[in-house]
């Protein structure tokens, strides 16, 4: 078959007819679409496809290569497995926006020039702020808000970018940048926005948290794994990006031990878990690329995995605050065994798929010879153990009793966990499948001795001091609270800076406008003084006093004309 | 909500808890001790080292628990704090 047709646009046209279907087939809809799209992506031939011309600049709207191929494999897993997530829903707006939205995910991944990558950049904003908002409260509305600024900014700097590449270069391609001229600059900006680099980050734990719980399963898997695509597309090799990714790994996580959200926790982890993707571009050896691209699949998965199973709880429970959780295991055995599973590959357990993707990451830092990003990655692992594989579970189905007895998931979310589940044991247990979609052919052995003994202990003595800090009672407790991040600087500051300048504009108005009233009124005053009633201007005169004056001016005269 | 009738789990029990922490030590001690037996092929040099990631999965731990904790007191406020 030589149909040659962008499967994110296939999912656009039919996310936007969805809400035309009748409720019974939106399901069926929902989900035939990533299949047909799999499909049409299983025969396309590598090479530039749909080419065509617009205002003099020609545009690639379906570039099939090994790097954008495995992303568009796994944006359409995502898109089919939040699909079976969400079937429940009566209301055909966050499907339908779902399926936009990972359109223009994919769409963007295929898109062989600057210029169609902006547009699908800018639409996976405009589509996804639906499933924040799909939360109906008022505290979701301000987020979306706050999440659409900081999208849509980014599509901004890209454009400027774009605009000044093509000033610069006479071309609009997507092919590698680099950080060697103010386009190169502007485009990583606008890129690192959308990947949530450090300081540029708290737009996803401030969003993703606040989103519908099946909401949250889409969002986790595009915008942020799009900027992972855009970043090895156009950055591979960047030193930079090695410090960069190695800063995201290891400082979000102090803040996801301290978090009582859990699914902020996630949104924490995340972040941590892009920084592996960011070092392994930033390395940009076949190795640590393979290594970028199998970590983007896996997290996917795992991640997908991880919030659905929070999902659930808040489904069911109606929070996921880890102070009102506790012993949920009692009534939710299934979604506590699939949380575990995402937890374990997460954190990198063997046989679970975290431990085949990082590893490929870890190795090329070490091949390399960068000992402190190793280093750092390595702390980092033993980290998201701590937070995600650890906490996660334990205060959400375990620690304190909280005497919540919810009822197990629906079916379709134990379905979506179930077969999310499969996934990953199955790439933890037979890694050859995942390698054969990388971008380079690869030989690389995760399950050497080496490797899964020091993975294991790393893995065991982090729950050893979870274990014992627990038991001696310094773990620090769940608090509701709110912690600060950057977000201050726009939430609280920036407001508080903006509320400043306006009181001071209303106060200096209005001492304006009382000048000129006080101007305003000693003029009325003088003018009715001279002119209004009893003014020397207004006053009645009596007629035999002017009858004298005139006899005065007519004798004045008669002298004048006698002189 | 909890009903009176509820059966008792296994890990309701202290003593319970207490023997999956002791079987956790025992694991632990297990892990590292194979060290003596596999010979780890060292990835940086460092690690090479007998029990390099049990020792420095623990550090890391501990140091990212503590330093939270102290990060805490820095950057806790109420729940409500940016909504008034």
């Amino acid at each position: 078959m030589t149909f040659e047709l962008n499967p994110g646009l296939l999912l656009i046209v039919g996310g936007v007819l969805l809400p035309l279907l009748r409720p019974g087939l939106r399901l069926v809809w929902m989900l035939a679409l990533p299949v047909l799209g799999a499909y049409l992506l299983w025969h396309a031939p590598e090479g530039n496809h749909m080419p065509f011309e617009a205002f003099g600049v020609p545009l690639e709207l379906y570039r099939v290569d090994s790097l954008s191929r495995i992303f568009g494999y796994i944006f359409l897993l995502a898109t089919f497995l939040g699909g079976i997530y969400a079937a429940h829903l009566k209301n055909p707006l966050e499907p339908s926006a779902a399926l936009v939205y990972a359109g223009a995910a994919v769409g963007a991944v295929f898109s062989g020039d600057l210029v169609s990558l902006f547009v699908f950049w800018e639409l996976t904003a405009l589509a996804s702020v639906f499933l924040i908002w799909a939360r109906g409260t008022e505290r979701a509305f301000h987020t979306g808000m706050r999440y659409l600024v900081v999208q849509v900014g980014s599509g901004v700097v890209l454009l400027a970018g774009l605009l000044v590449r093509w000033q610069e270069t006479g071309s609009v391609a997507f092919d590698h940048i680099g950080i060697d001229s103010v386009g190169g600059v502007l485009i990583l900006i606008a890129f690192g926005v959308k990947c949530a680099f450090p300081l540029l980050h708290n737009w996803l734990q401030d969003a993703y948290p606040e989103a519908t719980p099946t909401g949250t399963v889409i969002l986790s898997a595009f915008t942020t794994k799009l900027a992972v695509y855009a970043l090895a597309r156009g950055y591979a090799g960047t030193d930079l990006l090695i410090w960069i990714g190695a800063l995201m790994t290891a400082f979000p996580i102090f803040f996801a031990v301290i978090e009582n959200d859990l699914r902020r926790v996630l949104a924490y982890s995340l972040n941590n878990q892009l920084g592996f993707m960011v070092v392994g571009v930033g390395i940009g050896t076949e190795l640590a690329l393979n290594g970028t691209a199998a970590h983007a699949f896996t997290h996917i998965l795992y991640k997908a995995l991880l919030f659905m199973s929070m999902g659930a709880v808040l489904h069911r429970v109606g929070t996921t605050l880890g102070t009102e959780l506790g012993g949920l295991y009692k009534s939710m055995p299934w979604t506590t065994g699939f949380c575990i599973v995402g937890a374990a590959s997460i954190s990198g357990v063997p046989l679970f798929s975290g431990f085949v993707s990082k590893s490929m990451i870890l190795s090329s830092a070490a091949y390399e010879g960068h000992y402190i990003v190793w280093g750092v990655l390595l702390f980092a692992s033993a980290g998201v153990f701590h937070h995600s594989g650890i906490k996660i579970p334990f205060f959400a189905f375990y620690a304190h009793d909280s005497g919540k007895r919810p009822r197990e998931a629906p079916g379709n979310m134990l379905l979506a966990m179930a077969l999310t589940a499969v996934l990953c044991v199955g790439i933890g247990v037979w890694p050859s499948a995942l390698y054969a979609l990388l971008p380079y052919a690869t030989d690389y052995i995760p399950y050497t001795d080496s490797h899964v003994l020091s993975q294991v202990q790393l893995l065991l003595f982090s729950a050893l001091a979870f274990t014992v800090l627990m038991r001696t009672g310094i773990y620090p407790p769940e608090l509701r609270s709110t912690n600060l991040d950057t977000e201050w600087f726009y939430r609280r500051l920036g407001r508080n800076l903006a509320r400043g300048i306006s009181n001071a504009i209303a106060l200096g108005y209005a001492v304006a406008l009382e000048l000129v009233a006080y101007e305003l009124r000693r003029l009325v005053a003088t003018l009715r003084r001279q002119y209004g009633p009893g003014g020397v201007l207004a006053r009645t005169w009596t007629t035999s006093g002017m009858v004298l004056w005139v006899a005065a001016m007519l004798g004045a005269y008669l002298v004048f004309y006698l002189v | 909500m909890k009903s009176p009738q509820e059966r008792p789990r296994w890990l309701d029990a202290k003593e319970n808890v207490t023997k999956v922490a002791r079987a956790l030590y025992v694991v632990c001690a297990l892990a590292v001790l194979a060290d003596l037996i596999i010979h780890r092929h060292a990835e940086v040099g460092a690690d090479a080292f007998f029990g390099f990631y049990g020792l420095y999965g623990f550090i890391g731990s501990v140091f990212l628990v503590l330093a939270a904790k102290q990060l805490r007191k820095l950057l806790k406020r109420s729940e409500d704090y940016y909504d008034v």
